[in-house]
């Protein structure tokens, strides 16, 4: 059996002690940053590379720390979700709408748990899919040309609006900001500059980590700024962790559906983790009824989008690692990290460095268990940190931010040009403008442009070459589909509005308690 | 209503439409190809429009946005965030990052002694940890007068 060779490869390397420290440290700082509020799994990344990279770290053992820190994120999310009613990332928000109230009726404890668990069987389901999957879908991409190349970007962006989304035109403008700024610097073909403005600086394009810190980050701060940092004020008290067996076992159909409907959502190019969240939580509480009672604090409200959002974190890594087009914000910077580490992704990956491939799907077998571990049993460590104020937090996070770009790129030009994204991501978080489009569109952009010049070089300037075969032409059906789809689905399905938040529950707790 | 949008929407098109004439002016090689260096930002620039036209005739609902004393206080985290930007080579990390720290953490949670302690414990805090910690060397940490 070749996955069963391929698995002990991997465990071979996943099993050292360095990479299986470097694992539990990932696991650890992951579900801290994503149960703060204002540090997502993308942000956390971002800031954590210039450790990666300070350290000195190989591939595989880079790989193992960030997707640890990935997939932790994913797991911690809920955490503020529940306790606070503020999603510690964005494919938390669902958790919110019934997390928030059963820990209001004084089930806190049972909601951590439950969605701990539904985390670790979404996170484990997902990671046996993408070993089985990744490799199948790399045979596949051995057949795409240049124009299915360009066929996939496009889909990859037209579905960034997605379901969740509130209003494509913005998600498409995102897209176009992004890829805009990703036209800066030297024409790949020609060598010749673009839109450089005869600035040295910018000749070299404008470095993607730089934006993502700016804007996810940096305008993270004028956001607390602004509101002062109330927002993570409120808070319910954690009475006693029990292990709610039963209600394990009753969700457990919930938990295996969710799951697998979360892995094929994080697969869809773009969608990522938030559409799976959002796609199970609509599913169930249709399957549910309106006696299902979901967004009044029910078990399966909260199991459903938890094993989603960690399903679809593993099913972004498919086409992340199979094509090298990423399923989310987060795996766009992991995607960066490769690039860096001058690993190319795609269906070459799988042959060229298998150890790659598989350490890391064997460290993330690990690292699922040992987030079990860490968001059962010892979630009251990750409550407390949740105490820290953001008036340490925030200022904290910008200064590492700066200091781990500047030793990435060692210029103040670079340092100015985050504080400006810094200052766009907050107006366009203002106007509700999302900022992962961006990221991408800086990232695929060169690629994008690229595969159809090539396209087009193929073809002699035949732009029908673009529906060349079955491959291309369906992907461009699906971006147009993916992209209108959800302008008439909309009128159908209402998005839920998080709980709104009364002042009782201000008065009665202000910081989340623990008690022995 | 949606006054925000519609005023993004327009400065959408403008920047859009400064793009493309910037992109016709991109000097050609004589490498060229069927698309060539135009093309390309050219669509971008027009999908931009059209997202802009959008967004100025079906805007979605305003929120709110800062005024006054939250303005004028974001305005003073950019600025400060901008003299980081360049303090930071010239006066090493530990007593700009005291400053600024003091300065965020002050404008997010006003409380004074607060923030100048949060100020000095992140400085020598991060000093400790990257120095120490990470050992990272090309980032000066202290003023280059010290001798570091």
């Amino acid at each position: 059996m070749d996955l069963l060779a391929n698995l002990s490869l991997g465990f071979s390397i996943a099993l050292s002690p360095y990479t299986l420290g470097l694992a539990v440290l990932g696991c650890f700082l992951g579900t801290i940053i994503g149960a703060l509020p204002g540090l997502g799994p993308s942000n956390g990344v971002a800031i954590l590379i210039p450790l990666v990279f300070s350290f000195g770290l190989e591939a595989v053992p880079a790989l193992v720390l960030l997707t640890s820190v990935y997939y932790g994120a994913m797991y911690g999310g809920r955490i503020s979700s529940i306790l606070l009613n503020i999603p510690g990332d964005e494919p938390a928000l669902m958790t919110t709408l019934d997390g928030y109230p059963m820990a209001k009726a004084g089930r806190a404890g049972e909601a951590l748990v439950l969605s701990g668990f539904a985390s670790f069987i979404g996170g484990l389901l997902a990671t046996i899919g993408l070993m089985l999957l990744a490799p199948l879908l790399a045979q596949v991409a051995y057949q795409f040309g240049p124009a299915q190349y360009f066929a996939l970007y496009l889909l990859a962006f037209s579905t960034l609006g997605g379901l969740g989304g509130k209003n494509q035109a913005k998600a498409a403008l995102a897209s176009c900001i992004g890829l805009g700024i990703a036209m800066i610097g030297l024409d790949n073909t020609t060598g010749m500059e673009r839109f450089t403005f005869d600035n040295l600086h910018l000749a070299d394009g404008v470095d993607f980590l730089v934006a993502i810190v700016g804007l996810f980050a940096i305008s993270e701060v004028f956001i607390f700024i602004e509101s002062h940092g109330k927002a993570s004020a409120v808070g319910v008290t954690l009475e006693k962790v029990v292990i709610p067996w039963r209600q394990i076992w009753d969700t457990k159909w919930v938990a295996l559906r969710s799951s697998v409907v979360g892995f094929f959502a994080g697969i869809l190019p773009g969608a990522g983790a938030s559409l799976g969240s959002f796609m199970t939580y609509m599913m169930e509480k249709s399957i549910a009824g309106p006696k299902g009672g979901f967004g009044t604090g029910v078990p399966k409200g909260v199991v459903a989008p938890e094993a989603g959002n960690n399903a679809a974190a593993g099913g972004a890594l498919v086409p992340m690692l199979t094509l090298g087009v990423p399923g989310s914000g987060t795996t766009a910077v992991l995607l960066a990290v490769l690039i860096t580490l001058n690993i190319t992704p795609g269906p070459t990956l799988f042959t060229n460095s298998p150890e790659v491939v598989w350490g890391l799907i064997a460290a993330l077998l690990i690292a699922n268990f040992v987030l079990l571990f860490m968001n059962v049993p010892l979630v009251k460590i990750f409550v407390k940190i949740l105490q820290v104020p953001p008036s340490i937090l925030m200022p904290g996070v910008t200064m590492i931010s700066f200091v781990g770009i500047y030793s990435l790129t060692g210029s103040y030009f670079d340092l100015v040009m985050m504080v400006g994204f810094g200052v766009l991501g907050y107006v366009l978080r203002k106007l509700d403008i999302p900022t992962v489009p961006i990221i991408l569109g800086i990232l695929l952009g060169n690629a994008m442009e690229d595969a159809l010049r090539r396209a087009m070089v193929l073809s002699n300037g035949d732009w029908t070459y673009l529906f060349n075969d079955w491959i291309a032409s369906g992907l461009i059906v699906a971006a147009v589909v993916g992209f209108v789809a959800p302008l008439i689905l909309r009128n159908y399905i209402k998005t839920p509005e998080a709980v709104p938040d009364s002042m009782d529950a201000a008065s009665t707790g202000i910081v989340p308690d623990t008690k022995d | 209503m949606g006054t925000g949008d519609r005023i993004f929407g327009v400065f959408a098109i403008v920047v859009a439409g400064i793009y493309i004439y910037t992109a016709t002016t991109i000097r050609i090689s004589f490498l060229s190809d069927p698309v060539g260096s135009k093309t390309f930002p050219i669509i971008i620039g027009v999908v931009a429009i059209l997202c802009g036209l959008v967004m100025l005739i079906r805007p979605d609902a305003d929120t709110d946005w800062p005024s006054g004393r939250k303005l004028l206080s974001l305005f003073v985290a950019g600025l400060a965030l901008l003299a980081f930007a360049y303090m930071l080579k010239p006066f090493g990390f530990v007593g700009p990052c005291f400053i600024v720290a003091s300065l965020l953490s002050y404008q997010i949670s006003p409380r004074p002694v607060f923030a100048i302690v949060t100020g000095a414990g992140l400085a020598i805090g991060l000093y400790i940890l990257f120095h120490y910690g990470l050992g990272l060397t090309n980032v000066k940490l202290l003023p280059a007068a010290w001798g570091r």
